[in-house]
């Protein structure tokens, strides 16, 4: 007796794909779960972690902005290899507003992200008429370039950088700060792409031609994708200036350019929920494995790879398809 | 003093070209991205360095097998994990960009750091060239990058192989239909490159001394140089090399060494502002880029 | 009274590297007029195409646009100004349905400066110009996701893609090709509708008997130059033409 492998979609998938007609509770709940989860879980977790996986938690929302930021530029056909690019100029904006001003956390932090933004806008804008891969290289050169300039000019507290900058007032600020900028990034950021201006975003991933045949001029675009991209990853920046109290050069570390990647492939990329869900499970994991030291980039590395190469849609992507659809062994019939 | 500088700046431009030959064969000219190559380079060096001092290899034998590692290396990322990916050219890079990560870092963490981590120098002699000490290995290296970078230029532009590594670039169906097996002619051109981040290896590494740090200092110059230069073009890579090796030379000279980085990224912004493509680069236009 | 010409071509030429792909080609088209091109594979059609939309820049030669030079301009900005051109490659987004694909032309400035200041709803829109080129409504085959619908329909939605942005001149490229007599049959009475509209068109094509039921004129190039101008009966009979098309006897 020989069997198949049949996969059904759910009753309430079958009906149409992205319209739904609720008819029960049940249904509801079944949509609704997989959105209210992450939103509970970001409200409660602070409450529940102890103080060390608190901290974690500020490092896995940060990590997870940062990975957005990375997917909202590889959904319109840009691939950074250098989000530490918009982290660190971020950090130093707020770093610099900060100590030499004295401007007080809540106004720099904001005002950095938006500046952040426009200056990695601009510093990237000859590129962009490039092919993509010209944008990759750059992204990749800039923050260890300008690392090397910081300890060579000295600027900004050189090397030793510049410390004691005002934190927030408290840490459950800084926690459900944070968690909310996730939140309000992860929905409205995935509204944005879902929508209309979204579609002409991935439009030009997809086929550019078209898109400048239908008069649209796509520099503008991607211009507009960096800069929301840029000004989310100096927010992130200028953020954790205030939770460090402290800017200087590791804030163009390999790090904050490697993990959102790796967030994003494992997690699933193209979409935002799967850079999230990515940095959730790397992030911790990589706080495990702290005791390996610079081991753990080997393993962010070999990470990438391999799923890049075996599972490219994403952890988030095949839960999904799971959650939509369920499989079973069927008799062939003769 | 201007001399002196002027030469170390021409042997500055050779260090530099020599570099970025072996990544612009890969990429610039058969457009396979692989950013493993700074790693490439490394683990020769660290491979070198382990059969000389641990295994106590004849030198040349030692380079030979070094060489050849890195071109079987080069295949079998190719076969492995570009083959997956090939024509995604961001999946490609970022694929072997993590490999390239994953090697160095693991160096890193190993702390295999310090100056008895160093290759010898082939002949421990100086010579003394228009008033200024210039070693031996400083003069190999100008002299076997002007060999080489003729040597790519012939085999990209009057053999078979070559025109194939190109054609690949250019048009892979195309290619295909003239009978070139653009799978073999990738891995040919990842494992050339690979092979030829060795060589540059065992000529600059004696210069200093080995560090995983220097591996991913390789792929921004060889990067930097692609991108001034303009991707494929051998020309390109000459005059890129000898536009920023003059251009560090100098400003560490008379400025300061500390500057010379902000000349490279200086040169970056202003090509990139001025003729994105590059000096020679050829891009295309945008209906034939698509 | 003599209208002045929508369209001047002038010495329009393009070297790529060594080849020559246009050389010199000069045209006017009047308001209203369907030109067909016609030639061998590789005459330089779609170069011409290019060079007018500006996808490519020109080596030499001027294009004017009601009057206004436009050769120096963006591809989009082009558009905007009332020339819409269609693919000879139809490559729409596989996964979405059809009238999500008319999302992207309608999102396009010139909607907007069209309909003086805002969108409008562009789901309505997108549905009822596929139904102007054909989609049936009441099949709901607009929600059919375009990798599903057959390449009839997929030239019809690159049709209603040009048609959304509500151009004066139509440069469409090879859109009979790759179908069925029948599905070209369908097409036909579209475009004498957008004729009646006012609208001035110019088609490439290889189905030569299609084309010249329709064709006001002919323009029929080889190896980058133009060889033939004028009525479709005139040009089949000049003798350049034929040689270009089937070759001289041999000797």
């Amino acid at each position: 007796m020989k069997k198949r492998k049949e996969r059904i979609d759910r009753g309430i998938k079958v009906r149409s794909s992205d319209i739904f007609a609720l008819l029960s509770w049940r249904e509801m709940l079944y949509l609704a779960a997989p959105r209210l989860l992450p939103v509970v879980g970001c409200l409660v977790l602070p409450l529940i972690l102890g103080a060390y996986w608190q901290k974690v938690l500020l490092s896995v929302a940060v990590f997870a902005l940062l990975a957005i930021s990375w997917d909202i530029l590889a959904q319109t056909g840009m691939v950074s290899l250098g989000q530490a690019l918009f982290f660190g100029v971020g950090a130093y904006c707020s770093g610099v507003m900060n100590h030499y001003w004295g401007l007080n956390p809540l106004i720099t932090i904001p005002v950095a992200a938006v500046m952040g933004g426009l200056i990695c806008t601009l510093l990237l804008l000859p590129v962009l008429r490039l092919r993509g891969i010209y944008f990759s290289m750059v992204t990749l050169i800039i923050p260890l370039v300008l690392v090397r300039i910081i300890e060579a000019t000295r600027i900004f507290g050189g090397t030793e950088g510049l410390s004691g900058m005002t934190p927030l007032p408290s840490k459950w600020i800084e926690l459900y700060l944070v968690m909310a900028v996730l939140l309000t990034a992860l929905f409205g950021f995935r509204r944005m792409m879902d929508s209309d201006y979204g579609l002409v975003l991935k439009g030009i991933n997809d086929n550019d031609r078209s898109v400048i045949s239908a008069g649209i001029n796509i520099y503008w675009f991607k211009a507009q994708s960096l800069f929301i991209a840029g000004a989310i990853g100096s927010f992130c920046g200028a953020f954790m200036t205030h939770v460090y109290m402290f800017v200087g050069m590791p804030v163009f570390a390999l790090d904050y350019s490697i993990l959102p990647i790796a967030a994003a492939v494992v997690g699933g990329p193209g979409t935002l929920a799967g850079a999230t869900l990515g940095a959730f499970i790397l992030v911790p994991m990589s706080e495990a494995l702290r005791g390996f030291g610079g081991l753990r980039i080997v393993l962010y590395g070999v990470f990438l790879v391999v799923f890049i190469v075996v599972l490219p849609e994403g952890i988030f992507h095949f839960i999904q398809r799971k959650y939509h659809q369920f499989e079973r062994w069927v008799e062939v019939e003769k | 003093m201007l001399i002196g500088t002027t030469l170390y700046a021409l042997i500055n431009a050779a260090i530099l070209a020599l570099m970025a030959i072996g990544f612009n064969l890969t990429f610039g000219i058969s457009g396979v991205a692989n950013f493993a190559y700074g790693a490439f380079y490394v683990l020769s060096a660290y491979g070198i360095w382990g059969m000389l001092n641990l295994l106590h290899f004849h030198y040349l034998i030692a380079v030979i097998i070094a060489v050849f590692a890195n071109v079987i290396l080069g295949a079998l990322i190719y076969r492995f994990v570009l083959l997956r990916v090939r024509g995604q050219a961001l999946s490609e890079v970022i694929a072997t960009f993590g490999i390239g990560l994953a090697i160095l870092e693991l160096f890193s963490y190993f702390g295999w750091v310090g100056f008895e981590y160093n290759l010898p120098v082939f002949l421990d002699r100086s010579f003394i060239i228009a008033g200024t000490y210039v070693d031996f290995q400083r003069i190999a290296i100008v002299g076997f990058s002007a060999i080489l970078i003729f040597g790519l230029w012939w085999f990209a532009h009057h053999t078979a192989t070559g025109l194939a590594f190109r054609g690949i670039a250019q048009d892979e169906r195309t290619a295909l239909t003239f009978g070139i097996d653009s799978d073999w002619i990738a891995t040919l051109s990842v494992s050339f490159g690979a092979g030829l981040a060795a060589v540059a290896a065992l000529f600059i590494i004696p210069l200093g001394s080995i560090s995983p740090g220097e591996g991913y200092d390789v792929l921004i110059r060889a990067l930097a140089v692609c991108i001034i230069g303009g991707l494929g073009s051998t020309g390109g890579v000459i005059a890129a090399s000898f536009i920023v090796g003059f251009a560090e030379r100098f400003t560490d000279t008379y400025i300061g060494s500390h500057w010379t980085m902000i000349v490279s990224l200086a040169a970056i912004l202003l090509v990139l502002t001025v003729k994105p493509s590059g000096l020679f680069g050829k891009q295309k236009e945008l209906e034939e880029r698509i | 009274m003599t209208a002045a010409p929508i369209l001047t071509v002038a010495g329009l030429s393009k070297n790529f590297g060594g080849v020559r792909a246009l050389k010199q080609v000069s045209f006017n088209l009047m308001p209203g007029e369907l030109l067909g091109v016609i030639g061998p594979n590789g005459s330089g059609k779609t170069t011409l195409v290019n060079l007018i939309t500006r996808f490519v820049k020109p080596t030499s030669g001027t294009v004017s646009f009601k009057g206004e030079k436009i050769s120096h301009l963006p591809p989009h900005k082009i558009v905007r100004l009332g020339i819409a051109r269609t693919f000879q490659m139809v490559k729409p987004f596989y996964q979405l349905p059809a009238y999500k694909n008319m999302i992207i032309p309608l999102y396009s400035p010139r909607m907007k400066q069209l309909a003086g200041g805002s969108y409008g709803d562009r789901n309505a829109m997108a549905l009822d110009l596929l139904e102007e080129v054909g989609f049936e409504r009441d099949a709901f085959v607009a929600y059919k996701v375009a990798g599903a619908l057959p390449q009839g329909y997929l030239k019809r939605l690159e049709l209603a893609k040009s048609i959304a942005l509500q151009p004066d001149l139509f440069i469409l490229d090879e859109l009979f090709s790759g179908l069925s007599l029948a599905e070209v049959a369908s097409i036909v009475p579209i475009i004498e509708k957008i004729r009646m509209a006012g609208k001035t068109i110019i088609m490439i094509e290889h189905r030569l008997k299609e084309l010249f039921r329709i064709a006001d004129r002919i323009i029929v190039m080889n190896y980058g130059e133009k060889i033939a101008d004028g009525l479709a009966e005139a040009v089949m009979e000049n003798e350049t033409v034929k040689s270009a098309y089937l070759g001289t006897e041999a000797d």
